[in-house]
């Protein structure tokens, strides 16, 4: 009785799981097929003779190193400045009462409503007068920090008892201690959460580096990934999803490594 | 030696609200002063100021004669045990002893030897490489206890330190803080709303009324001696009995300047033959309600003056409204002005 009662829970979750994990299948299955199997019609759901070398083939069509090193280089710069500009300011939006300070929060969070693509023109002026098209900053200081990511760390900052603070403030701690020592340890799951959906939108950002470069340069590993349609005549499907599988390939380790923090960010944070 | 003076304080909030209007306070070196008094008074506001964790708008604080009003709380040689513990949830039981001595640069050495020292005390050392949130709320409150002494302060303050635990185990851990204090020998500054804790520790009772110290005693004479109604019943359970001088006017010939006599429910007595002397005063009531306390009674009688509570041994049973015939010795009575301030004088 109690199974049956279970039943539609199942198929629910059978389904669920079925709708996000087909793509990544399809993915996956479409990189080690022939390029005749990739368009035969009814499509194959499993390849005669897994194609293992695709994978060779899209590594030697691009320069897949070195859009790897622009895609790390950028990726990894992103993260170490969005810590460092949303920490502070997320710790003195939470815990500090400053003139204009409700003002200042509004405004930021009202940046986060604003779409990317309208500001990237005037983005990509102030960048050429700069110089540094075609140059690493460009590609990074855009993201230095997050409207986002400062809203979130506040949120968890403030439920922070202010009794602990206080308790660090008769133990000697400065703000600085107060804050390393104190406040990121506990708001580590929130930490890894942003840090991963930074990582995530950097790494997959496919936008902003190709309308901000005009050559090889510095493009990372998704506008590379996407110069491998062009390859030949008509488009390689097998040879780009085996370029996907390499692209996501990190994500997805970084994912089972945040699991379980980035479900404590969204649930209460705990032990008072 | 750690005396803590408090001159003319006065603390407004942003608001415009003002908690506390010039309070004089001086809480003598290694007493156990307990500031008591009703949810708002102000008890917790003086101690965070005296912590330095608020600023006072007016007036001064000195610890052992130094001015104190621009200090930190770090540099002031004091320990606080807050109410909810406050304990660090990301470090182990030795990771929060610790963390003051680090920020205080004590070698490591000296810490280590500190830390087993305080974890002997309170009873932790087996659980020293555990997270708070693995201990239960006696075992939280003794590593609060130790972090705060691990620090050998002049002076600890406590913000209403047991009333998180459980009746059993707050009677135990009170014993443990009068034993604490005897060891030690410093200054204890400690809040609480619970008389009961107050008069059962204290060596100096503070109690604070809408921001205003109302009496500042020892417990016997504070329990003895009350110098306000205010007092009388606030310390004291069940709470005094206070009549207004109309109702007593009927049974009793009273001075002009009383506007209320007061006594103990527990120095009324159950009549018996020869109470009828010329010290003592006999009435007649009716049984309202009776509650059972163990060894004591609490009963509620309604009399002519009024309804007064009375407390008496378990020897008697009344049952309700059993017509019962009460004494009472003049000398329990107490006489209190029309702005319920004590006469000291005789009331009769």
């Amino acid at each position: 009785m109690k199974r049956i009662k279970q039943l539609p829970r199942f198929m629910v979750t059978v389904i669920l799981f079925l709708i996000f994990f087909f793509p990544f299948y399809w993915m996956f299955i479409t990189s080690v097929k022939t390029l005749g199997e990739t368009v035969i019609f009814p499509p194959s759901m499993w390849p005669e003779v897994f194609q293992w070398q695709n994978f060779q083939q899209a590594f030697n069509s691009i320069p897949f190193m070195h859009y790897l090193k622009n895609s790390i280089i950028i990726t990894i710069s992103v993260l170490v400045l969005q810590m460092l500009t949303i920490v502070p300011a997320a710790y003195a939006f939470a815990r500090y009462e400053f003139k204009g300070d409700k003002l200042i929060f509004g405004i930021i969070m009202i940046t986060m409503m604003i779409p990317g693509q309208l500001v990237f023109l005037p983005l990509f002026v102030m960048f050429s007068n700069m110089g540094l098209i075609n140059k690493l900053p460009s590609l990074i200081l855009p993201f230095a920090s997050s409207a986002f990511g400062i809203f979130m760390l506040r949120q968890t900052f403030k439920q922070v008892p202010k009794e602990l603070i206080e308790a660090a403030k008769l133990d000697k701690a400065g703000e600085f201690k107060i804050i390393t020592k104190i406040m990121l340890p506990l708001a580590r799951p929130t930490l890894t959460t942003l840090a991963l959906l930074t990582f995530i939108s950097t790494w997959n950002d496919y936008f902003w580096p190709l309308t901000l470069t005009t050559n090889d340069s510095v493009r990372t590993l998704p506008v590379g990934i996407a110069s491998l349609r062009q390859i030949e005549s008509g488009v390689n499907y097998h040879i780009l999803m085996a370029g996907n599988v390499m692209l996501v390939i990190p994500i997805l380790i970084a994912f089972l490594f945040a699991q379980k923090q980035i479900i404590k960010a969204f649930t209460y944070l705990g032990d008072k | 030696m750690s005396e803590i003076c408090l001159k003319n304080i006065r603390k407004t909030y942003e608001n415009g609200t003002t908690v506390i209007e010039n309070l004089n306070l001086k809480i003598e070196s290694g007493s156990f002063t307990v500031l008591v008094g009703p949810s708002g008074c102000g008890k917790s506001t003086t101690l965070r100021m005296i912590a330095g964790l608020e600023d006072t708008t007016d007036g001064e604080i000195y610890i052992d004669g130094k001015l104190m009003n621009h200090v930190e709380p770090g540099d002031r040689d004091i320990a606080m045990v807050f109410q909810n513990y406050a304990l660090y949830p990301t470090m182990t039981v030795k990771g929060n002893i610790e963390f003051g001595l680090i920020n205080a640069k004590v070698p490591k050495a000296e810490r280590e030897r500190l830390i087993e020292e305080i974890a002997g005390i309170v009873d932790l050392t087996e659980h020293l490489h555990k997270k708070p949130s693995q201990l239960s709320g006696g075992q939280r409150q003794r590593v609060a206890l130790a972090r705060a002494m691990v620090k050998k302060p002049k002076v600890f303050l406590m913000d209403e330190p047991l009333s998180n635990l459980d009746a059993k185990l707050r009677n135990q851990m009170r014993s443990e803080l009068i034993e604490l204090h005897h060891k030690l020998g410093v200054t204890f500054v400690y809040v609480t709303h619970d008389q009961v804790e107050a008069l059962s520790m204290a060596t100096d009772i503070v109690l604070m009324e809408k921001g205003v110290i109302r009496q500042h005693s020892t417990p016997h004479e504070i329990y003895a001696s009350p110098q306000n109604i205010f007092t009388a019943q606030f310390i004291g359970t069940p709470e005094m009995n206070i009549l207004t001088r109309d109702k007593v006017n009927k049974c009793l010939e009273l001075q002009p300047e009383v506007g209320y006599i007061g006594f103990r429910p527990s120095k009324v007595k159950i009549y018996e033959e020869g109470d009828e002397t010329k010290e003592k005063f006999v009435f007649k009531g009716s049984v309202l309600t009776r509650e059972m306390l163990g060894s004591e009674v609490i009963y509620r009688i309604q009399t002519k003056m009024g309804v007064i509570a009375i407390k008496v041994f378990n020897d008697v049973e009344l049952e309700i409204e059993d017509e019962v015939k009460l004494s009472l010795a003049y000398k329990h009575m107490y006489g209190f002005d029309y702005n319920k301030d004590r006469i000291q004088g005789s009331i009769l």
